[in-house]
């Protein structure tokens, strides 16, 4: 867990407020661009673009 | 003490509610990243899960991928080598094919709409036409509501299939057909539990498609007698487990089975009914997994 930090967006530079209680691999949206993201690491934070949806993904 | 895995695409809100409700309740789930899955086939369950841990140390996985293709061939390799799961292969299997859904529905005599298989354009457009217009034509294996099609008139139905035949690939060329049913702006997710229903919401939206993942809105929905039975009937007729079960309403009232989801998205959906969705799924794979052992 982490408290508060922030990281800049992958896409379009924003500052991004991470939630306190964020979790490693969890998506996150960047409320700048609207960029679906990913928490690829959390110490320190990192962030990449999520993988695109494919034609698999659902329920 | 046998491990539980959480095997996962990424982490959603589902994901990060499950993992909350098992710590809740003292279980502290590995979490398996589906992207790093490197299985030898013909090695059995000792072998090393990215986890760091023996895939024979997990005493349940519950498969929460978001790629269903992934999701099912793990599923299929854990049955093989009777690792507890839930949901389980054969489950998943029937859920994530609707083909197979709706004969695993008909063969328990359970409502749902009016439904037709065919595999060339000409069979299709007589299967369309078998049903009346509209019609929906939905590809076989899918989810949120992407590629279903309201086929109007025969001029949209050559027209949607002149496409699927020529833009899409084998998948496409098998056309699942359903009678387009006139519900009245919402339909009904179920959440069932083991044999429970646990809570329902409705799911408004202008748009004929419904899905909370199409911007859909969700609102509390009864669990009457008549619901909790259709539900749970609908749910052991693919094998049980932890199901959302998707319901339309025709103009009578009657209530069909429209499709069943086995890695059930539910965000949305317990802040409306009030039921803590998670906390009741996590109890019933640990109880599954009690049992098991």
């Amino acid at each position: 867990m982490i408290t508060n930090q922030t990281a800049n967006c992958p896409e379009c530079d924003a500052t991004l407020n991470i939630p306190a209680d964020a979790m490693q691999n969890e998506l996150i949206a960047c409320a700048d661009c609207g960029a679906e993201l990913e928490i690829i690491s959390l110490d320190p934070i990192e962030l990449d673009l999520a993988p695109e949806v494919e034609e698999d993904w659902g329920e | 003490m046998m491990r539980v895995g959480l095997l996962v695409t990424h982490i959603r809100a589902e994901e990060k509610a499950l993992i909350a409700a098992f710590e809740a309740a003292g279980v502290q789930p590995d979490v398996i990243l589906d992207r790093d899955v490197n299985i030898d086939l013909n090695a059995g369950a000792g072998q090393i899960a990215p986890s760091g841990y023996a895939w024979s140390d997990y005493g349940l996985i519950v498969e929460r991928c978001v790629s269903t293709s992934r999701g099912l061939y793990l599923l299929a390799v854990f049955a093989t080598w009777g690792i507890p799961t839930v949901n389980d292969y054969q489950t998943a299997a029937v859920c994530a094919d609707k083909v197979r859904t709706t004969l695993a529905l008909a063969e328990q005599g359970i409502a749902q709409p009016q439904t037709r298989l065919a595999f060339t354009p000409d069979s299709a457009i007589e299967a369309i036409e078998a049903v009346g217009y509209p019609a929906v034509l939905k590809p076989a294996t899918g989810s949120w509501g992407r590629l279903l099609a309201r086929v109007n008139d025969r001029e949209s139905a050559e027209a949607i299939i002149e496409h699927r035949q020529t833009l899409g690939d084998y998948n496409h060329h098998t056309y699942y057909v359903q009678a387009y049913v006139a519900k009245p702006q919402r339909d009904i997710r179920a959440f069932v539990v083991g044999d429970q229903t646990v809570c329902a919401i409705y799911r408004h939206a202008e748009h004929w498609i419904t899905n909370t993942a199409r911007g859909g809105s969700a609102s509390n929905c009864a669990v009457t007698p008549e619901l909790d039975a259709i539900c749970r009937s609908a749910a052991r007729a693919v094998g049980g487990g932890v199901l959302a079960v998707d319901l339309l309403e025709t103009p009578a009232g009657d209530l069909l089975v429209n499709e069943i989801n086995h890695t059930m998205e539910f965000r949305n959906s317990s802040a409306p009914t009030g039921v803590d969705i998670a906390q009741v799924a996590v109890a019933y794979m640990l109880e599954q997994m009690r049992v098991i052992a």
